[in-house]
């Protein structure tokens, strides 16, 4: 059974790759355009210092879930759960922090989808991987209601399977955010082209 | 024939060991058994069932349109409702019955020819036969919610994607149908991928599994590179149209060329997603009713396995007119022609295996040889189209339409009869007619020639597809009257099916467990099996199980033929 888990969600995840390409090709189409010059866009608006402190929760969320398996693969519920609780706060950290920069675009720089092609191709881009990690959260707080309401069930390492499944799930999301990061924002700090060519 | 026990190691990889029983319609006839169901034959019936219905509304469409083509300046309606009923009829047969059709052969055939009792995850298995149902009535609700969608079943933006371009809401009811079928679809394909490849049978290698599992493995790998390209697309055409942001506005620097290149980059792996298990379905019954094993499995296997990659990189060949400049198409050119070559050789395998066979004349078999032929002139076309000259002539002419019918109906459809007819008495029990199905057989040929032969002819002539009418010029009036008429006789082929189904099922013949005396797996179990699908499963030494036993002196593996047991 513990196989059939891993191997289902390992395809899943694969399969959710070609969607997040499309979508992170749209937007490297789009990032450079001419359009955007003037109005709110990837070069002016986006405040990379924040983001890379909470991209950084998402990141040792990886490593804390990674834990969390090894505890729960050795029998260690206790410890298990604790790393649990660490890995669904440092995610919800992150939502937090996707929440206040929209609300940030949004009040101050007023960029809507409807602004301009970087409104549009950002929040698609970033709205869905928050998407994911939401999704990600739920079952993850479902697991630690698990771990309370069914704690025989994983006794001594048992489902192992099922729990490394939801493991990938969240590497994958966080796998997403290592690309989306410094495309999205690091490769801003390059600059647009307009600004060189002297357009 | 007699199955004789096999001893089977501790934790052979066969059986998901049931805690219950499972829901299943023999044990009680209420509705409630069918929609509690997470039974993987049942949830199969259910995506044939379902896709029956949805082929008639589809077929119901395609006669109104021609009917309003069978005379020039016709008004049976009008320009506004053609246009719903050509973007119906195509969303609809290609999203809500080829697609699911496949898939629901697929989710009741590949646990029984691979020795399982259920498939990798029954109640998920449920959970997208429900979601495709939904979406499937959530696009046709679009017809009470403010009118159909109309812009084409490939929807080109900015037609689909600028809310004031469209006459209705149709478009949404469109995207928002279509990605949620589309995540059935996924959920179907990643367990009939792990299904397969962690439940077979102990000695049922993939060297030995039956083609139709090889094409059924290969088609859910390519809708989980397909699918999720075309929901990323239906995702910004909704964020277009909703949002009104700017993906494909070109006054706000969007570019619509970059949704043709996302969506052919799924929709011409679809083309193959639509014609794969139907590959599987001829290279099971053709050598059956050759009595000879299939000629060149690995060669089929393996050509399969290029044309997933090809197909992945051809999707400009649906471009050649919006102008990607010389070198791409000819890049595409090539990649598209050189596709030619493993479809070929599977078209070469199917004719070989018939050589020197006891040919017997059944219906499925008679389906499956008009599969051949149809589907041969539907590819040569296709190789025509990849030369970027021909195309931009004939593009958007009734030719293509005239290519891709002979392909998907001349071709697919044709299959999946075979199909039906085939395995029809291991699903229900009862033969299905094989009078009635000659009748079947006979007026669907002549049908579906007498309907799209003719097209190809109109094309030439240049008459353009997806405009309502035409003026009367010399020989359009006699060609379009063909069309038609060929039209009405192949929806009394398809009523005559419906009514051999009908009748059948209350007054056909027992089917017994093997009625073609076939070789796979499927074949050794009760028909309809029950809710364990196996009490025992035959030893597999080969790729004909049935086969070898019934022959204990003549095993194909004492030949050396039957595939590699490791």
């Amino acid at each position: 059974m513990s196989n059939k888990s891993i191997l289902g969600m390992t395809i899943f995840v694969a399969s959710e790759t070609v969607f997040f390409t499309v979508l992170i090709l749209a937007f490297v189409f789009y990032r450079d355009s001419l359009a955007n010059k003037g109005l709110p866009n990837n070069f002016n608006s986006l405040d990379i210092g924040v983001t890379a402190i909470f991209s950084v929760c998402l990141y040792v969320s990886s490593l804390t879930n990674w834990l969390a398996g090894r505890s729960h693969r050795r029998g260690d519920i206790k410890m298990w759960r604790s790393w649990l609780v660490l890995t669904i706060l440092l995610g919800a950290a992150f939502i937090y922090g996707e929440a206040t920069e929209y609300h940030h675009l949004v009040s101050v720089d007023k960029l809507v989808p409807n602004t301009n092609l970087f409104g549009t191709s950002f929040y698609i881009l970033t709205g869905f991987h928050g998407f994911h990690v939401t999704m990600g959260l739920i079952v993850l707080t479902i697991l630690l209601v698990l771990t309370f309401t069914s704690t025989n069930t994983f006794k001594g390492g048992a489902r192992a399977g099922a729990v490394e499944a939801i493991s990938i799930y969240w590497h994958f999301v966080d796998a997403v955010w290592v690309v989306i990061f410094p495309t999205v924002y690091l490769w801003s700090l390059a600059g647009p082209s307009w600004a060189a060519t002297g357009h | 024939m007699s199955v004789t026990p096999t001893t089977r190691p501790e934790k052979a990889p066969l059986v998901p060991d049931l805690r219950e029983p499972l829901p299943w319609l023999y044990k009680d006839d209420g509705l409630i058994s069918w929609i509690g169901s997470t039974d993987h034959k049942q949830i199969g019936i259910m995506y044939i069932l379902t896709t029956l219905v949805f082929f008639l509304m589809g077929g119901l469409e395609a006669l109104i349109m021609r009917l309003q083509l069978g005379a020039p300046d016709n008004h049976v309606v009008s320009p506004q409702a053609y246009d719903q009923l050509f973007t119906m009829h195509g969303t609809t047969m290609i999203f809500l019955v080829i697609m699911p059709l496949l898939i629901g052969f697929a989710l009741y055939f590949v646990p029984l020819m691979i020795g399982a009792n259920d498939i990798a995850y029954p109640r998920f298995n449920a959970l997208g036969y429900w979601v495709f149902l939904f979406g499937g009535l959530l696009l046709y609700a679009s017809f009470i919610g403010g009118g159909a969608p109309d812009a084409g079943w490939f929807a080109y933006a900015p037609l689909s994607s600028n809310v004031k371009f469209t006459s209705n809401l149709g478009m949404s009811y469109w995207g928002v149908g279509l990605l949620t079928t589309g995540i059935g679809t996924l959920g179907a394909a990643v367990n009939l991928l792990v299904t397969i490849l962690t439940m077979r049978a102990p000695g049922l290698t993939m060297r030995r599994v039956p083609l139709f599992v090889w094409m059924v493995f290969i088609n859910s790998i390519l809708l989980l590179v397909a699918i999720p390209a075309l929901n990323a697309t239906i995702a910004m055409v909704l964020f277009d149209r909703l949002l009104h942001a700017h993906f494909f506005d070109a006054a706000a620097g969007g570019q619509p060329l970059l949704y043709q290149h996302a969506f052919w980059s799924f929709g011409h792996p679809e083309v193959y997603i639509m014609i794969f298990p139907a590959w599987g379905m001829i290279s099971e019954i053709i050598p059956v009713f050759t009595r000879r094993p299939i000629f060149g499995y690995a060669a089929i296997a393996a050509a399969s396995v290029a044309i997933v990659f090809l197909s992945s990189v051809v999707w400009g060949h649906h471009m050649f007119t919006a102008g990607m400049g010389h070198p791409l198409d000819v890049v595409f050119t090539i990649s598209s022609m050189l596709i030619a070559v493993p479809t070929g050789i599977k078209v070469f395998n199917w004719t070989a295996t018939t050589w020197g066979g006891t040919i017997q004349f059944t219906t499925p078999m008679l389906f499956s040889l008009a599969f051949l032929v149809q589907f041969t002139i539907g590819g040569l076309t296709g190789v025509m189209f990849a030369a970027f000259p021909v195309d931009w002539q004939m593009e958007d002419s009734y030719f293509v339409v005239a290519h891709f019918h002979y392909v998907l109906f001349g071709g697919t459809a044709f299959a999946l009869w075979a199909g039906t007819y085939y395995w029809f008495p291991k699903i229900t029990g009862k033969m299905l007619s094989e009078k009635i199905g000659r009748w079947h057989f006979w007026l669907a040929v002549v049908g579906f020639n007498l309907t799209f032969m003719v097209q190809h002819i109109l094309g030439f002539m240049g008459m353009p597809r997806r405009i309502e009418t035409y003026p009367d010029l010399p020989y359009w009036h006699l060609l379009n009257l063909i069309s038609t008429v060929g039209s009405f006789v192949l929806g009394i082929a398809v009523l005559v099916f419906v009514w051999n189904i009908w009748t059948s099922l209350r007054n056909g013949e027992p089917a017994g467990n093997n009625p073609w005396k076939a070789w796979t797996l499927e074949w050794a179990t009760t028909s309809p099996p029950g809710v364990h699908n196996f009490e025992q499963v035959p030893p597999v030494h080969g790729r004909r199980p049935l086969w070898d036993l019934s022959h204990p002196d003549n095993q194909d593996w004492q030949h050396g033929q039957g595939g590699k047991g490791i």
